[in-house]
């Protein structure tokens, strides 16, 4: 076990987080996902040591850390708001933490240049901070932060400031991280981040952890409502998607073909139906909707959102309806329905 | 705006250019009543030279020399809460309300040859009343809260957040302090330093009373008068301020080019 925290628990006015306990194995891309004010970030810091616990212990590479000071821990954390030295070049903030370290001066700007040219800043190395782009900032931060080779990498919400097209390429550089032995935890809202990032995630809701577990047993089988209602969509498959014609297909593991409107050409991702988007009905009618299928109601749950109806057509779909609307079609585990979506419905995200 | 004039604005526009025209009138008066050729004479002399120097160098070391544990206070002032606190920013603007030949007294006391100071100091030779010792000690006194004030603020300004993500990248607090806290809060600690410096070389009150001798350009000016009359103290009054504008136009100029390099 990396990192184990057990039982932290810490009062800050009117927040409180209580009884956090959960570990990090080394070489996890961890994800602790949850609304904003849950306590992700008090987490972190408290890893990191910016805060101490009113209790519990905080173990990591099975020495007890919860009171070590700041500047021992070596933990790496990335700030959400950056915390860019504004007053040092990009090379000096680079550089910044291998200050005493045994190494010539000559080695420090090797290390300083490959780090850099890894996250594609090399260019930017005499640059100040305030001359930035917000993408450019955070592969700054991300890069100061590495170059002291931590055992475990601490994200606070890195990629919530980029605009979409910056977010995939941080991903793709953090999944690269990733596979190459970088242990990670990493915070955020978004249940997008956690399914493509993570290879383990826990929830926290109100500073409590109220689920964890890999994304699939997380995402599919959500141990509360909260949850269910917090990741949103039950309907998320890992998929290939193909186009040809200007029309796209996104294929499941088991073949099912989905139709959908992208701007992605192709490659691996996941297929996310919302849903409150599957329409149900008990013939097939012609609607507007491009993705029709017959299938076999498994399960009905009637939850706080509605109810949500688990249907095989092929894949196991959720479709969420109304108790009115499965009373009016006679829904119940074994009958035959149909299930309808638009392809407008179908959001892809690639891997 | 400009073009608005309301009552309002004319009144208080009047109202201004007195206040303008007391501080400016009495300072001309005293440049018109003074020829060039005057000032030239004057700063051929080698006693109005000399405590003019006496003046920038006893100011300058008494700075120098209390800023060393004054920066440290700031700094303690800005990031910590403790008992007591609102007590020991009341002490450090003690010098500026208290009258300054009262402060003068006190020095006096303090660092006579029977206190314990002057008697640390007669012991490796150094008597520090009516010496340029006792003289920078009594500038530094009345004008070290300007010093301490603005570094406190300079410090408040730096994020608390950038020395802590120092810290995760492994820096010692001491490490943190000089390469992050002081750099960024150098812009106010500089104007703190120049505002100090300028406020030690214009004192008068205290210093007199710790030493008259050597003379100070503020005390020479008293002196002249006392002896001579106005037309005499005019010219080493006209000269002092004009190296003291001088001074600080420079000072001003090159901490302003200096901040705004670090600011880039």
């Amino acid at each position: 076990m990396m990192l184990e925290v057990r039982r932290v628990s810490k009062s800050l006015g009117s927040f409180s987080l209580r009884d956090v306990s959960f570990s990090v194995e080394k070489g996890d891309y961890f994800i602790l996902l949850g609304e904003s004010g849950a306590g992700k970030s008090v987490v972190l810091e408290t890893i990191a040591g910016l805060m101490v616990p009113d209790s519990g212990t905080i173990h990591y590479n099975g020495r007890d850390i919860t009171r070590e000071k700041i500047q021992n821990r070596r933990i790496g954390l990335v700030f959400q708001d950056h915390a860019a030295f504004p007053h040092l070049t990009v090379a000096e903030n680079l550089s910044y933490a291998l200050y005493g370290a045994l190494i010539s001066k000559s080695e420090k700007d090797e290390r300083v240049k490959a780090i850099a040219g890894e996250l594609g800043i090399g260019e930017l190395l005499a640059r100040k901070p305030g001359s930035l782009s917000g993408g450019e900032l955070q592969r700054m931060v991300l890069g100061r932060t590495l170059i002291q080779k931590p055992g475990i990498l601490l994200l606070d919400e890195p990629l919530s400031s980029l605009d979409t097209r910056l977010r995939s390429d941080l991903r793709t550089l953090l999944r690269s991280l990733h596979r190459n032995g970088q242990t990670i935890l990493h915070v955020t809202h978004d249940y997008e981040e956690a399914l493509t990032l993570g290879t383990r995630v826990a929830v926290i809701h109100q500073g409590s952890i109220i689920q964890s577990g890999t994304p699939s047993e997380v995402f599919q089988r959500p141990a509360s409502e909260f949850v269910a209602h917090f990741v949103g969509v039950k309907n998320y498959f890992p998929a290939k998607l193909e186009t040809s014609n200007n029309t796209s297909y996104a294929f499941t593991d088991n073949n099912f073909a989905v139709r959908i409107v992208t701007d992605i050409p192709s490659g691996e991702g996941f297929v996310l139906i919302r849903g409150e988007d599957i329409l149900l009905s008990d013939t097939p009618v012609e609607t507007s909707a491009t993705n029709n299928f017959q299938g076999t109601v498994l399960e009905i749950i009637n939850n706080a959102y509605g109810t949500d109806v688990i249907i095989d057509a092929g894949i196991e779909l959720h479709a969420l309806v109304t108790p009115d609307s499965v009373e009016k079609l006679g829904l119940r585990a074994g009958k035959t329905c149909w299930v309808h979506f638009k392809a407008t419905a179908v959001k892809f995200i690639k891997r | 705006m400009i073009s608005r004039f309301s009552a309002i604005h004319l009144t208080f526009l009047l109202l201004g250019s007195l206040i303008l025209l007391f501080i400016v009138a009495p300072l001309a008066g005293m440049f018109l009543n003074t020829t060039p050729l005057q000032v030239f004479e004057t700063a051929r002399e080698a006693e109005v030279r000399d405590s003019i120097w006496l003046t920038i160098y006893t100011s300058l070391a008494g700075t120098l020399v209390f800023s060393v544990a004054a920066i440290p206070l700031a700094y303690i002032l800005a990031r910590k809460q403790f008992p007591m606190k609102k007590i020991v920013t009341g002490i450090i603007d003690l010098p500026v309300v208290i009258p300054h030949s009262a402060a003068g007294i006190a020095l006096l006391g303090f660092v006579s040859r029977e206190s314990a100071l002057g008697k640390a100091g007669s012991v490796v030779g150094l008597d520090f009343v009516g010496h340029p010792a006792g003289i920078a000690i009594a500038m530094a006194f009345v004008s070290i809260p300007f010093l301490i004030n603005a570094a406190r603020d300079g410090f408040s300004g730096v994020p608390v957040r950038l020395e802590k993500a120092a810290l995760t990248l492994g820096a010692s607090p001491f490490r943190v302090f000089f390469t992050i806290s002081l750099p960024l809060a150098w812009r106010n600690i500089l104007s703190g330093l120049i505002l100090m410096f300028a406020r030690g070389m214009s004192e008068f009150g205290a210093v007199i009373v710790v030493a008259y001798h050597p003379m100070i350009t503020p005390v020479l000016i008293y002196e002249r008068f006392g002896s001579f009359g106005l037309k005499y103290a005019r010219p080493v009054a006209v000269l002092f301020i004009l190296i003291s504008l001088a001074l600080f136009v420079v000072l001003r100029w090159v901490a302003k080019e200096k901040s705004s390099e670090v600011a880039r």
